[in-house]
C-alpha cells in the first residue's frame, strides 16, 4: 500500500472512528432512557411560551447590573417556576436579558410568576425548628417532652427541645460581627466555634411561644412599629399556623413563595440549612444594603484565618437603623439574637448577633466556603439591586404551528439537498458523487452532534436553527467547488491526477480554512452578541462550519486521494468530471515526451472520437510525440481551412471539432509555464 | 451547458478569455455608487417597514381557519381593544394573521379566547406575540454593537491573513456595500423588517466575506511574485484572478442559492410568512449581491486601493514604460485589454524563454 493510500485510509478509518463513537454515545444513551434519536426542538417547533424579560434598575440607582445578579435572577426564577410544578422550564440569560421557555401552554398565574420581582427582606428570628410539618399540638409535645434522639450536639440537656435537626446546626449558627472588629469576633468564633443554639434558652423560648401561641396573642395584637419586633407578640394564631404547616422538606417552599406582609410575622424555610424558621415583621430591605463582597476572613493582622466571610455594606440609613437592631438582637437568647434574610420567600441566612453592629459595616462568618459565601454575597448583592423585570417580548406558539413550520422547514431542506445534488452531478458528474457523499456525511455527522448535544447540555433546535442548517448546505458544498476547480485548474496546467490532487489540496486547504474561519467568526459573534432566535441560527451555522471543515479534511481529501488512483478517474473518464479533454487538454502528459491519450471509447462517434481522427491519432498510445501531434494537428486545421465551404455545409460536427482541438492545443501551449510541453520546441524547429 | 461552463472556465483560466473587470472598475464603482445612494435615498425617504417586534405591538396567528375573512377578527378586536386598528392577513391558505398595536395582558388572554371563538378553533392552536415598545430598539442596538465588533475581527483577521490591510479594507466595505443594498431593496419593496430578516442581514456579512476570502486567495496567489516580472502590473494579475474563480463564484452562488431558494418558496408557497420566509428572502437578496460584489466591488476596490502603495505604484509605473518602449510585449484581447498570457495564441517560447547564452 502506498503512503498516500494509507494516509487516506487513516483519515477515513479516524472519520468512522469520530461516527462510531459518537452514535454509540448516543445509542447507549438511548438504552439508558436518557437520550432520544431525535433532538429536542426548541418552544418555536415544539410550541409554549417565550418570555423574555429585561432587568431595569430604577431611576437613580448607583448599582450597575452584573452577570452575577443576572444569574441570580435566573436562579429565582427557576425555583420559582420548578415550585409550580412546570416541568421542562428553560431559563437562559442571553446579553442582558432573561428568557424564559416554559413549554405547552401555561397560565397566566405562572406568567405573573415569573415577572413578578424578587424582594429581600431582613426579618428578626423568634423560633428555629424542625422542617418537617408539624400541628400545634405535636410542636409543643415535641418541644417540651421528647429529646431529639439524633441531635448529637446539644444531647446533653436531657429536657432539649431544640426542634434544630443537628446535622446542619453549625450552618445555621453563622455569626454577624462588625466588619471592623473582625479579630475580636473572630478569635471568638474559632475559639468556641459556632455555638449550638443553646438548649436551655430555646426551651424557654418554645415554652414562651407555646404560651403566647395558647393564650396571650389573641388578647395584644402586635402593632407594627411600636411592638418590639423581637417579640414573641408577633407570632399570632396566623403566623403559627403557616409556621406549623410549612414543609421545609417539598422543594415547592423554596421558591415562588409570597413575601407576607411586612408589618405581620412570617415565617420561612432556610436553604441553607433547610430548618424552618418564623420571624417577626420586615427590620430591613435589600434597599438598606449598598452591596455585599465574600473573600477570605482575615484577622487584624492581616493573616487568614482558613475561612471565608460575607461582607455587608449597609448605606447610611441602613446602617443606622442596623446598629440599634443588633443592639436589641444581642442581648437576647438564641435564637432571638439571629436576624434572617429572606430572599423570595427564603432564609438564605439566618446568622446571630452576638454584640451591637455600628458603622454600617458587618461581615457574615461561619462555615462558609468559598462557593457558599460567593453566593451568599451574590444573594444579597441582587437583592440591594432595586432592580424590575421588565416583560420585553411574550410570545406563545400553538403546537399546530410548530409543527408546520418543521415540516416545511424539512421538506425545504430536502428539495435543497436534491437540487444541489442534481446541480453538481450535472457540473462535476462523477464527481459531484463525491459531493453528495460529503454532504451526506456532514448531515449525519451534523444530527449526531446535535442529537448528542440535546441529550447533555440541553440544546434545543429552533427554526432558525433549521434555517441555519438549510443555509449550510450551500456553504458546505462550497468547500468542495474551490476543491474540484482547484483540481481542475491543476488539470489544466497539465499535472496528472494524483499529483492535480495533491498541488490542489494544498492551495484549496488555505482557502477553505481562511474561509471557513471567517463564517466561523461571524457565528460566534453573532452567538455572543445576539439574543432569541439570532443565536439558534448561528450556533447551527458554526456547527457546521466546522463539521465542513472535518468532513473535507476526514472525507473529501481522503476519497479524492483515493478516487485519483482508479482507472476510471486517472484516465479522465468522459463521465468522470475530471476529462482532461473537456478541460482543455487532448492528452495528458506521460513524461519523456510522451503523452497518454484517452482510451478511445469504442462504438461511441462522440466529439471526443472525432478529435482523435482530426488530429490523426486513432490509436490511443500511438507513441507520438506531443510536438508529432501537434503538427498533424496543424496539417489538419489547414486542410480544413483550406476547404471551409465544403466542411461547413456537409460535415459541422467535424469543423467544430477541429477548431475545438485547435483552440486546445492554442491554450495548452500559451498556459504552460511547466515545463512539461517545453519538449515541442524540438518539433517545431 | 456543464462542458460549456468548463469550457468557458478553460478559457478562463488560460487567460485567453478575459473579462476586464479590474480594469473597468470606474464604471463598476459608479454602478454600485448609484445603487448605494438610491438605496440610502430609499431608506431615509421611504424608511423600512419595520414588524411589531421592533414597533411594539401583539400579533396572532389563528391557524386553519375555515374562513379567512377578515371581520371576525376586526369584530373581537373592536370589543376587546376598543380603539385598536387590526391588521389582518392570510398566510399561506388557511391561516389568519392579526396585528395590533400595544395592548394589556388582560386584553390579550381575552381576545385570544374571543379569536379561537370567532373562527371556531381550539384556543390552544393560536399563537400570539406580544412585544413591548423598547425591546426592538434594544434588539437593533445589539446587533448594531455587534456588527461593529464583527467588523473590527474581521479586519484584523483578514489583515494579518493576506498581510495587507488594504485587503481588508476592500473586504469591510464590499460587505457595507452588500448590506445597504439588501437593506435598500427591502426598504424599496416594503418587506416587512423583523428579528428573522435581521437574522438574515447578519448571514449575508458571514456570506459575503466568505465569498471574498476566496477570490482575494486567488488574488493573493496571483499577485505574491508580482514584481519578479516587468511584463504585467498587478492591477492585470488580479483581474486574472477574478477571472479565474469566476467559474467557481457561479457554481457556489448557484449551489448556495438553490436551497434558499428552496426555503424561500416552499415558506411563501406552503406557510405564508414566518421565519423561514424572512430568513430566506434576506439571503437570497444578500447572497445574489455578495456575489456580485466580490467580483465586482471587492477585487477593483482592492487593486485601486493597493494601487497607492509605493511598491506597486513604482512596478506599475515600470510596467508601463518598459511595454511604452517596446521592450516588453504583451498580448491583447480584441477589444485592446491586456490579455496575461503567452504573446501569440499556441505559441510557446520554449528555449526561448531561457536564460540566453553569452557570446564570447
Amino acid at each position: 500500500m502506498s503512503k498516500v493510500t494509507k494516509s487516506a485510509r487513516k483519515a477515513l478509518i479516524g472519520l468512522a472512528a469520530i461516527f462510531v463513537v459518537m452514535y454509540g454515545a448516543l445509542a447507549a444513551g438511548v438504552l439508558t432512557g436518557s437520550a432520544s434519536w431525535t433532538p429536542g426542538l426548541a418552544l418555536d417547533l415544539a410550541g409554549g411560551r417565550q418570555i423574555i424579560l429585561t432587568p431595569v434598575l430604577e431611576e437613580g440607582a448607583s448599582q450597575e447590573i452584573e452577570q452575577s445578579d443576572l444569574d441570580q435572577a435566573v436562579e429565582i426564577i427557576r425555583m420559582r417556576v420548578d415550585a409550580s410544578g412546570v416541568a421542562e422550564a428553560e431559563i437562559t440569560t442571553q446579553g442582558n436579558n432573561i428568557v424564559v421557555a416554559l413549554p405547552g401552554s401555561p397560565d397566566q398565574s405562572t406568567v405573573d410568576l415569573v415577572a413578578q420581582s424578587a424582594q429581600l427582606q431582613f426579618r428578626p428570628v423568634l423560633v428555629v425548628g424542625d422542617p418537617s410539618p408539624t400541628t400545634v399540638d405535636e410542636a409543643q409535645t415535641d418541644a417540651t417532652t421528647e429529646p431529639v434522639p439524633e441531635d448529637s450536639e446539644s444531647a446533653e440537656p436531657v429536657e432539649s427541645a431544640t426542634p434544630t435537626p443537628s446535622p446542619s446546626a453549625s450552618t445555621a449558627s453563622n455569626v454577624i460581627t462588625s466588619a471592623d472588629t473582625a479579630v475580636a469576633t473572630a478569635t471568638d468564633a474559632s475559639a468556641s466555634p459556632s455555638p449550638s443554639p443553646s438548649a436551655v434558652t430555646t426551651e424557654g423560648l418554645i415554652a414562651t411561644q407555646d404560651d403566647d401561641a395558647a393564650e396571650d396573642t389573641t388578647s395584644t395584637a402586635p402593632v407594627y412599629g411600636e411592638t418590639d419586633p423581637s417579640s414573641f407578640e408577633w407570632l399570632t394564631p396566623e403566623v403559627q399556623a403557616e409556621y406549623s404547616a410549612l414543609d421545609c422538606l417539598n422543594g415547592e417552599n423554596y421558591g415562588g413563595r409570597s413575601m407576607g406582609n411586612p408589618e405581620t410575622g412570617y415565617s420561612a424555610c432556610s436553604s441553607a440549612d433547610f430548618q424552618k424558621i418564623a420571624m417577626g415583621p420586615v427590620e430591613l430591605t435589600g434597599d438598606d444594603i449598598e452591596t455585599a463582597t465574600s473573600g477570605p476572613r482575615m484577622t487584624q493582622q492581616g493573616t487568614l484565618t482558613g475561612d471565608y466571610e460575607v461582607r455587608l455594606d449597609f448605606t447610611d440609613e441602613g446602617g443606622a437603623k442596623f446598629d440599634e437592631i443588633s443592639q436589641r438582637l444581642a442581648t437576647l437568647e438564641s435564637p432571638r439574637n439571629q436576624f434572617a434574610v429572606v430572599l423570595d420567600g427564603v432564609v438564605i441566612s439566618h446568622p446571630q448577633v452576638e454584640q451591637r453592629i455600628p458603622g454600617g459595616e458587618a461581615s457574615i462568618s461561619g462555615n462558609f466556603t468559598q462557593e457558599s459565601a460567593e453566593q451568599l454575597a451574590n444573594q444579597l448583592k441582587f437583592g440591594a439591586l432595586p432592580m424590575s423585570l421588565e416583560v420585553q417580548s411574550n410570545q406563545q406558539i400553538s403546537a399546530t404551528i410548530g409543527e408546520d413550520q418543521l415540516q416545511a422547514g424539512l421538506i425545504a431542506g430536502l428539495i435543497g439537498l436534491i437540487l444541489v445534488v442534481i446541480y453538481s452531478i450535472f457540473q462535476y458528474r462523477a464527481l459531484g458523487l463525491v459531493t453528495v457523499g460529503s454532504l451526506l456525511i456532514a448531515g449525519a455527522a451534523t444530527y449526531g452532534i446535535i442529537a448528542l448535544m440535546s441529550w447533555l447540555i440541553g440544546y434545543r433546535l429552533s427554526l432558525a436553527g433549521v434555517a441555519g442548517l438549510i443555509v449550510a448546505i450551500g456553504i458546505t458544498a462550497d468547500s468542495f467547488i474551490v476543491y474540484f476547480e482547484r483540481i481542475r485548474d491543476e488539470l489544466r496546467e497539465g499535472r496528472s491526477l494524483p499529483s492535480a490532487v495533491d498541488h490542489a489540496w494544498r492551495r484549496a486547504r488555505r482557502t477553505i480554512l481562511a474561509s471557513d474561519a471567517i463564517s466561523l467568526l461571524a457565528a460566534g459573534t453573532l452567538y455572543f452578541l445576539a439574543v432569541g432566535g439570532v443565536r439558534g441560527f448561528a450556533f447551527t451555522l458554526g456547527l457546521t462550519t466546522l463539521i465542513d471543515v472535518l468532513v473535507v479534511f476526514l472525507f473529501t481529501h481522503p476519497v479524492m486521494m483515493l478516487l485519483a488512483r482508479t482507472k476510471f478517474f486517472a484516465e479522465g473518464h468522459k463521465w468522470s468530471g475530471l476529462d482532461p479533454r473537456q478541460l482543455g487538454r487532448e492528452a495528458m502528459y506521460k513524461g519523456r515526451g510522451r503523452v497518454k491519450s484517452t482510451p478511445s471509447r469504442v462504438g461511441k462517434a462522440d466529439g471526443s472520437g472525432v478529435e482523435e481522427s482530426v488530429g490523426g491519432t486513432d490509436a490511443p498510445s500511438d507513441g507520438l510525440t506531443l510536438a508529432e501531434r501537434k503538427a498533424a494537428k496543424r496539417r489538419a486545421e489547414a486542410e480544413a481551412a483550406a476547404a471551409p465551404a465544403a466542411v461547413a455545409t456537409a460535415v459541422d460536427d467535424d469543423d467544430k471539432a477541429a477548431s475545438d482541438s485547435a483552440a486546445d492545443a492554442a491554450d495548452e501551449d500559451g498556459n504552460d509555464d511547466d515545463g512539461d510541453a517545453d519538449t515541442s520546441k524540438e518539433g517545431k524547429e | 451547458m456543464a462542458s460549456n461552463l468548463a469550457q468557458w472556465g478553460n478559457k478562463l483560466h488560460s487567460g485567453e478569455t478575459t473579462y476586464s473587470i479590474v480594469g473597468n472598475r470606474k464604471r463598476w464603482f459608479m454602478v454600485s455608487a448609484v445603487l448605494m445612494l438610491i438605496s440610502i435615498g430609499i431608506l431615509v425617504g421611504k424608511g423600512l417597514n419595520l414588524g411589531i417586534d421592533f414597533t411594539g405591538g401583539a400579533q396572532y396567528v389563528v391557524p386553519n381557519v375555515e374562513t379567512t375573512s377578515p371581520e371576525p377578527a376586526e369584530e373581537a378586536v373592536a370589543e376587546i381593544a376598543p380603539g385598536q386598528e387590526p391588521r389582518v392577513t392570510t398566510l399561506g391558505e388557511n391561516d389568519i394573521r392579526v396585528q395590533l398595536g400595544e395592548i394589556t395582558s388582560e386584553q390579550q388572554q381575552e381576545l385570544t379566547t374571543a379569536l379561537a371563538d370567532a373562527y371556531g378553533v381550539d384556543e390552544s392552536t393560536i399563537s400570539f406575540d406580544q412585544i413591548g415598545p423598547t425591546w426592538g430598539a434594544a434588539v437593533g442596538q445589539q446587533a448594531l454593537q455587534g456588527l461593529v465588533i464583527f467588523l473590527l475581527l474581521v479586519f484584523v483577521v483578514i489583515s494579518v491573513y493576506f498581510r495587507a490591510w488594504r485587503m481588508a479594507a476592500a473586504a469591510i466595505i464590499a460587505l457595507i456595500h452588500d448590506l445597504l443594498f439588501t437593506v435598500g431593496i427591502y426598504a424599496l419593496s416594503g418587506f416587512e423588517v423583523t428579528p428573522a430578516s435581521v437574522i438574515g442581514f447578519l448571514t449575508i456579512l458571514g456570506y459575503s466575506l466568505y465569498d471574498t476570502v476566496v477570490v482575494f486567495d486567488k488574488v493573493n496567489e496571483n499577485t505574491r511574485h508580482f514584481d519578479s516580472q516587468v511584463r504585467y502590473t498587478y492591477a492585470e494579475l488580479a483581474n486574472l484572478a477574478v477571472n479565474q474563480t469566476l467559474v467557481r463564484s457561479i457554481n457556489t452562488s448557484v449551489v448556495a442559492l438553490l436551497p434558499v431558494s428552496s426555503i424561500l418558496f416552499i415558506g411563501s408557497y406552503l406557510l405564508g410568512a414566518g421565519t423561514l420566509k424572512d430568513i430566506a428572502l434576506a439571503l437570497f437578496i444578500g447572497m445574489a449581491v455578495g456575489t456580485y460584489s466580490s467580483i465586482f466591488v471587492a477585487t477593483p476596490l482592492e487593486v485601486a486601493l493597493r494601487a497607492r502603495e509605493p511598491k506597486i505604484a513604482a512596478h506599475t509605473k515600470k510596467v508601463l514604460e518598459l511595454r511604452e518602449s517596446g521592450e516588453t510585449e504583451v498580448a491583447r484581447t480584441e477589444d485592446g485589454s491586456v490579455r496575461v498570457g503567452a504573446l501569440k495564441p499556441g505559441e510557446h517560447k520554449g528555449q526561448g524563454a531561457q536564460p540566453k547564452r553569452k557570446r564570447k
